[in-house]
């Protein structure tokens, strides 16, 4: 089992609820990059999405497509992304880093000498947006060989027959897309959550998280109530934006404690 | 279908390159077009339209003037300019439309260029009272200012994109992000032979009726088959308009990319020229990319050809060398406007024109026995000011 797994399955049977913030790699600039990394922990993060950040992300909101455009101006590359992750370990970061992108920079970047690359820089895991199940053959094996996890999306739209192949693929945790649409859009609506997540659980017993809209601790408390966690993406990087350096660092620092403050009051209630 | 093996594979290219949330509306759409595909019903209503609603089947006209120009083969052009709407793309937004209404969605979207495709689908979505989103990027909507009215006076709403490069490419991904927050209501009406499967099949599908006609029409003006048919080739929807009837046939296919300002200075859209492979947009396929993966912006004086990328069977007929690729310039496509126009009294679009840049190379090669046909794919009525700023000076200065 990959170290993301071990993880993520400890975290949960200890019944904390898992918070998982995502970051555009590269954003607002390096070293800050390495910096939010480092605060996610702090913060009191299970684990880390990392975004690779790419020309056309056509599953991704006006939040994340700005970051993504910010980071790629400043000369982010996936290499770039996979040092400062490897940076960000050397200065003490030990919470599973999963990367989060598309297809074509991981082929640019070589496919399976990608994962190789992002194994050894510290990566635990990839998720890559437009690879579905029916197109997961062609790199998952090469990332289970690096030893990476290899996360897979179960969406609301995703009817229950599809979720043991795409369960059959996947490893690490289970994404569970809250809404249909694109990331940091529509708010998720708990009931549909529950329900989705009951959809999985049925097939698996991966921790399922969840991410897509949960954007304040009340969302987060909401989420977490009925799924083992959240992921919170664009709401973090709006959190950010407007401020620069060490503020930016702070607010997201301030952020995700409101979120893992919220998350834990639920998990004891 | 649950055994989630990958499907519309083109040799190395094509696929499903989706996120799982649109996974589960292409199968729907395969079904629903698998259906359709096998009742005579669709069928004949979708022929029915062809001929009574965009006026098929369109001529294929002998262009003796502009054949003597270069000396060689006999010219032939496929007059896709007269369909209504003035170009090939309402084959398609027939087809699709017709299945929209026949699936129960009530509204469609599209992405557009240069606005043929966007107006294509607004007529189509106007004949059966459908509802009707065109995304266009900022700076097309600029460019092509009365493609915009025309939608808008077919009812659609058109959306400017104000993403990325703000051409075709982010009108593209702003469609897929608006189809998956409302995928359950909506169809998406792609234009090209593009996408994830099965967009590429189903595309093909509406518009080989061009093929299918050039090849009878041929046969019965010369009592044989072409030499060589040329297209030119942005997505491909043109190109696998006309070729799938010839594909078993000992005839060259000729498809011509948009060279722009030429391929050497990196400006222009010659994807299978220059491109890799790589995922966009749903598809595995030829892409202008940098080092690292990052799409590049395409650039062509034809807004039609203005693309990134290209379908994922022409580029397995390009690798395999079944079709053969060629490519024509900004300056060679309006030179070849000009030639048809003064010659043949057509104004041809410049999409097309880029087609007619090469077919000169052609005839020759096919000598005075020769025969060429030429996929006429639209009218240039929408180019004249494009035109006329590069004839004044403007395109010499680029």
């Amino acid at each position: 089992m990959n170290r993301l797994e071990q993880h993520l399955r400890a975290v949960r049977d200890q019944g904390r609820k898992i918070l998982v913030p995502f970051l555009t790699g590269g954003y607002q600039d390096r070293d800050t990059f390495v910096r939010l990394l480092l605060a996610c922990q702090d913060a009191g993060a299970d684990a880390v999405e990392v975004g690779i950040p790419f020309s056309d992300p056509s599953a991704d909101g006006p939040v994340i497509q700005a970051t993504s455009a910010t980071a790629l101006e400043a000369g982010t590359t996936a290499d770039t992304v996979l040092a400062d992750v490897a940076a960000a370990r050397a200065r003490g970061l030990e919470i599973p880093a999963v990367a989060m992108t598309y297809y074509n920079p991981v082929l640019a970047a070589g496919g399976p000498g990608f994962a190789r690359r992002a194994a050894g820089a510290g990566l635990d895991g990839v998720l890559v947006v437009d690879l579905p199940a029916e197109e997961a053959g062609e790199f998952a094996p090469a990332a289970r060989n690096a030893g990476l996890g290899t996360v897979l999306l179960v969406a609301p739209t995703t009817p229950e027959a599809r979720i043991p192949g795409v369960l059959a693929r996947c490893s690490g945790f289970v994404y569970c897309v809250s809404v249909a649409g694109v990331t940091g859009d529509k708010r998720p609506a708990a009931d549909t959550v529950a329900e989705l997540v009951a959809r999985v659980r049925r097939h698996t017993d991966l921790p399922a998280v969840v991410g897509f809209g949960v954007h304040d601790p009340a969302s987060a408390r909401a989420v977490g109530a009925v799924s083992d966690g959240v992921i919170v993406g664009s709401a973090l990087l709006r959190a950010v934006d407007g401020c620069t350096g060490g503020a930016a660092v702070a607010a997201a620092r301030s952020f995700l404690g409101g979120l893992r403050a919220a998350l834990d009051k639920r998990a004891g209630a | 279908m649950t055994d989630l093996q990958p499907r519309g594979h083109y040799g190395p290219f094509g696929g499903q390159y989706v996120a799982e949330t649109l996974m589960p509306a292409l199968i729907e759409l395969e079904r629903a077009l698998d259906a359709a595909a096998d009742d005579p019903g669709f069928r004949a209503e979708f022929r029915a339209l062809l001929a009574d609603y965009v006026g098929r089947p369109t001529p294929l006209t002998r262009a003796d003037r502009l054949a003597a120009e270069f000396g060689g083969a006999r010219i032939y052009l496929k007059r896709e300019d007269l369909c209504h709407t003035g170009a090939h793309k309402i084959n398609n937004t027939v087809g699709q439309v017709l299945l929209a209404r026949r699936m129960g969605k009530r509204r469609v979207i599209a992405e557009t260029g240069a606005g043929q495709h966007g107006v294509a689908t607004a007529t189509a979505a106007a004949r059966f009272g459908l509802g009707c989103t065109v995304y266009m990027g900022a700076e097309d909507v600029r460019r092509q200012a009365p493609n915009v009215e025309r939608m808008r006076l077919l009812g659609a709403e058109v959306v400017p994109v104000a993403a990325g490069s703000r051409t075709l490419k982010d009108a593209m991904n702003e469609a897929i992000r608006q189809w998956v927050s409302r995928v359950e209501t909506t169809f998406y009406v792609i234009g090209s032979v593009a996408g994830p499967h099965p967009y590429p099949r189903m595309v093909r599908a509406f518009q080989r009726v061009i093929g299918d006609e050039a090849r009878a029409q041929c046969l019965e003006a010369e009592g044989r088959l072409p030499d060589a048919v040329v297209a030119c080739l942005g997505g491909g929807s043109n190109a696998m308009g006309i070729f799938p009837a010839f594909l078993d046939d000992p005839v060259d296919l000729v498809a011509v990319e948009a060279a722009g300002e030429g391929v050497p200075t990196g400006r222009h859209a010659a994807a299978i020229a220059a491109g890799r492979v790589g995922v966009l947009h749903g598809m595995k396929s030829y892409f202008l990319q940098d080092d690292h993966g990052q799409i590049l912006e395409a650039h062509s004086i034809s807004a039609g050809l203005d693309y990134p990328g290209v379908g994922p069977e022409v580029a397995e007929l390009a690798r395999s060398g079944r079709v053969r690729t060629a490519a024509a310039t900004d300056a060679e496509a309006v030179a070849a406007f000009h030639r048809l126009a003064r010659t043949e009294g057509i104004l041809p679009a410049l999409e097309s024109a880029h087609a007619l840049a090469r077919v000169g190379d052609l005839a020759r090669e096919k000598g005075p026995d020769g025969v060429v046909v030429l996929n006429l794919s639209g009218r240039g009525d929408k180019d004249l000011a494009t035109v006329l700023a590069w004839d004044g000076g403007e395109g010499g200065q680029r």
